[in-house]
């Protein structure tokens, strides 16, 4: 048995590594896997950084980041697998979201956009939000939504940082009057009545990139064996992870004390796309509102890296630069994803890279072997990134 | 300028940790090497202001704290004019990381200090976490000592009664239970209490 230590946050999305360990799929490859619970990003990445982690439930932007030496020296850090597809949720004080949105339903993204927008516009105050890291998919995603709506993120609000499992007492104590937050805390906020969710954000990016499988790439190259093992038990705890007839089980694991301590009727919420709006309101079935296996959700694509940092080029975190975009680039490591899977027999993509939010309909791609067919991915503005041109696309912002 | 100003004056230290014990038990430590300009922070309210005017060469923040994200972007947007920056800052000091790690604590630091500044205050701050934890594991042992001791009494109380042996008699036949069985007289105890429980007066 080779024993792996792998850095989490208590969120549905850690579910695969959860599950890798619960459901016996690391034992099956002969890992001994070690979950570590933490409670900021900071920490599991600190964890990962000095070796007191082998690998890590990481934030897909702070994997990139790190890479790029912001906020810690840098260090390269690689990612040979995506841990799921969005999942996550915009939540305003119910008193603002009843002026965007009829609460308890889900709205057109784009109408409640611009709602807000004139808002922010009217109210002498900045509207605060807050986003759960700096460099993380929600804080981008926020950006996104509100830049497509008329705003410019970094002057008409404030957009502050907020650990999850305070999100629900920031929105209560009237801090921030919204937050962008994974499962379960959108649920947490509405069950408490002191929120309600306006957007999910698979309405802003039908295909986002989420939560990531992160190793030091030193520490990934120095063990391939171990590495393979990993990706196949993940690979199988996301088969696992859609099986309807284990939502039950999955829900009561992923709620225990050492996970994510937390109600099993609101993770199941979560992982079935059945989501409370708002309190008292009956559930909404969302559809790939958490995207975690299917149409080959776990591969790394490098345009999806690519897209991330053309938002943190945007958001003024980085001057876009050519060699800070290669370098990010390789972060994502559809190699390593290959090597690790294909003794499993399923469609691999062929292409590493694709054009984002250029999928309309359901469409075939290109594969060694085997039929492999993606949803639509689009972006809720109808924009697409074409990882080729990044100049062309920070022009047109 | 401003980094002379520093390296002339005594650093100025905060400790934002959510358990005032072990931020005292730290505070203890700096402040008997003889650095005693250290502010706590035990309430993060209003601490973003707090920090700013204190302005502080270094900050000690439990690596536990659920709060770190929130603290790292307050101290990336501060305004003050030195930033402080994560302590990892010397690569080189692979082992001092480790160590750090291992203890629980993470360092800010502001930019320019010189390390060799910064270094005995990290020594210190390692320790003294460390021996917080210390602390705290004797505190559970003496709290698990003191348990196990009540459950033997319990036990003796039980076999008295039952058997109606005096005291001394009563602990003879706990000590040779746990021999004849190879156990701790306390888990013997901690049996035989809790059969009783179950049992009744059956």
């Amino acid at each position: 048995m080779t024993r792996l230590r792998f850095g989490f946050l208590p969120l549905v999305d850690a579910a695969l590594p959860i599950l890798a360990r619960e459901l016996g799929f690391a034992e099956a490859e002969g890992l001994d896997l070690v979950l570590v619970r933490d409670l900021s990003w900071a920490t599991v990445n600190d964890r990962l950084l000095y070796g007191h982690s082998d690998a890590a439930h990481l934030l897909a932007p702070l994997a990139i980041a790190t890479t790029l030496g912001l906020g810690r020296p840098a260090t390269p850090i690689s990612v040979p697998f995506v841990l799921g597809l969005n999942g996550n949720a915009i939540t305003l004080r119910p008193d603002l979201a009843a002026q965007v949105t009829t609460p308890g339903t889900l709205g057109d993204v784009r109408a409640i956009g611009l709602r807000l927008a004139a808002i922010v516009r009217a109210t002498p105050r900045k509207i605060c939000l807050g986003v759960v890291h700096r460099y993380s998919s929600h804080d981008y995603m926020l950006r996104y939504w509100l830049a497509a709506s008329g705003l410019d993120p970094n002057a008409d609000v404030d957009i502050v940082t907020v650990a999850p499992p305070f999100a629900a007492d920031a929105l209560a104590s009237g801090e921030v009057d919204g937050i962008c937050v994974g499962e379960p805390w959108n649920s947490v906020a509405v069950d408490r009545g002191v929120g309600v969710i306006v957007a999910v954000t698979s309405q802003i990016w039908r295909r986002g990139v989420e939560k990531v499988l992160a190793m030091r790439t030193e520490r990934m190259a120095g063990d391939p064996a171990a590495t393979d093992a990993l990706l196949r038990a993940l690979y199988r705890a996301g088969v696992a992870f859609i099986d309807p007839l284990r939502l039950e089980d999955i829900a009561a694991i992923l709620a225990r004390p050492e996970y994510l301590d937390g109600s099993a009727a609101l993770i199941r919420g979560a992982v079935s796309d059945r989501l409370l709006f708002a309190q008292h309101a009956a559930p909404v079935h969302v559809p790939d509102f958490m995207f975690q296996h299917r149409e080959a959700a776990n591969f790394p694509w490098v345009s999806q890296a690519a897209w991330l940092y053309s938002q943190m080029c945007i958001a003024g975190h980085v001057e876009a630069n050519d060699a800070d975009y290669n370098r990010a680039q390789a972060v994502f490591r559809p190699d390593i994803y290959r090597r690790a899977l294909r003794p499993l027999g399923i469609a691999l993509p062929g292409a590493s890279s694709k054009l984002e939010g250029g999928i309309a309909g359901p469409t075939g791609v290109g594969t060694p072997h085997g039929r492999l067919i993606l949803g639509a991915d689009s972006f809720f503005d109808g924009r697409c990134f074409d990882p080729d041109d990044l100049a062309a696309y920070l022009r047109n912002k | 300028m401003l980094h002379r100003t520093i390296e002339r004056r005594l650093l100025r230290i905060a400790i934002v940790d959510e358990s005032p014990a072990r931020a005292a038990v730290i505070a203890e430590g700096l402040r008997d090497a003889g650095l005693s300009d250290i502010t706590i922070f035990a309430d993060r309210h209003g601490i973003a202001a707090r920090l700013e005017a204190l302005s502080p060469d270094v900050i000690l923040v439990d690596l536990a704290n659920p709060r770190r994200d929130e603290l790292e972007e307050m101290f990336a947007l501060s305004r003050a004019v030195a930033r402080p920056v994560a302590m990892f800052v010397d690569q080189s000091d692979i082992a001092g990381i480790e160590a750090a790690v291992d203890a629980g604590v993470s360092a800010y630091v502001v930019d320019g200090l010189r390390k060799d500044r910064i270094r005995p205050v990290l020594e210190l701050a390692i320790r003294r976490f460390n021996a917080y934890a210390r602390l705290r594991a004797e505190l559970d042992e003496a709290r698990n000592a003191l348990a196990e001791h009540r459950t033997i009494d319990r036990a003796k109380a039980l076999l008295m009664k039952k058997r109606g042996c005096d005291e001394p008699a009563a602990y003879a036949a706990l000590r040779k239970a746990a021999m004849d069985s190879g156990r701790r007289i306390a888990d013997v105890a901690d049996a035989l209490v809790t059969a009783d429980r179950v049992m009744g007066d059956l």
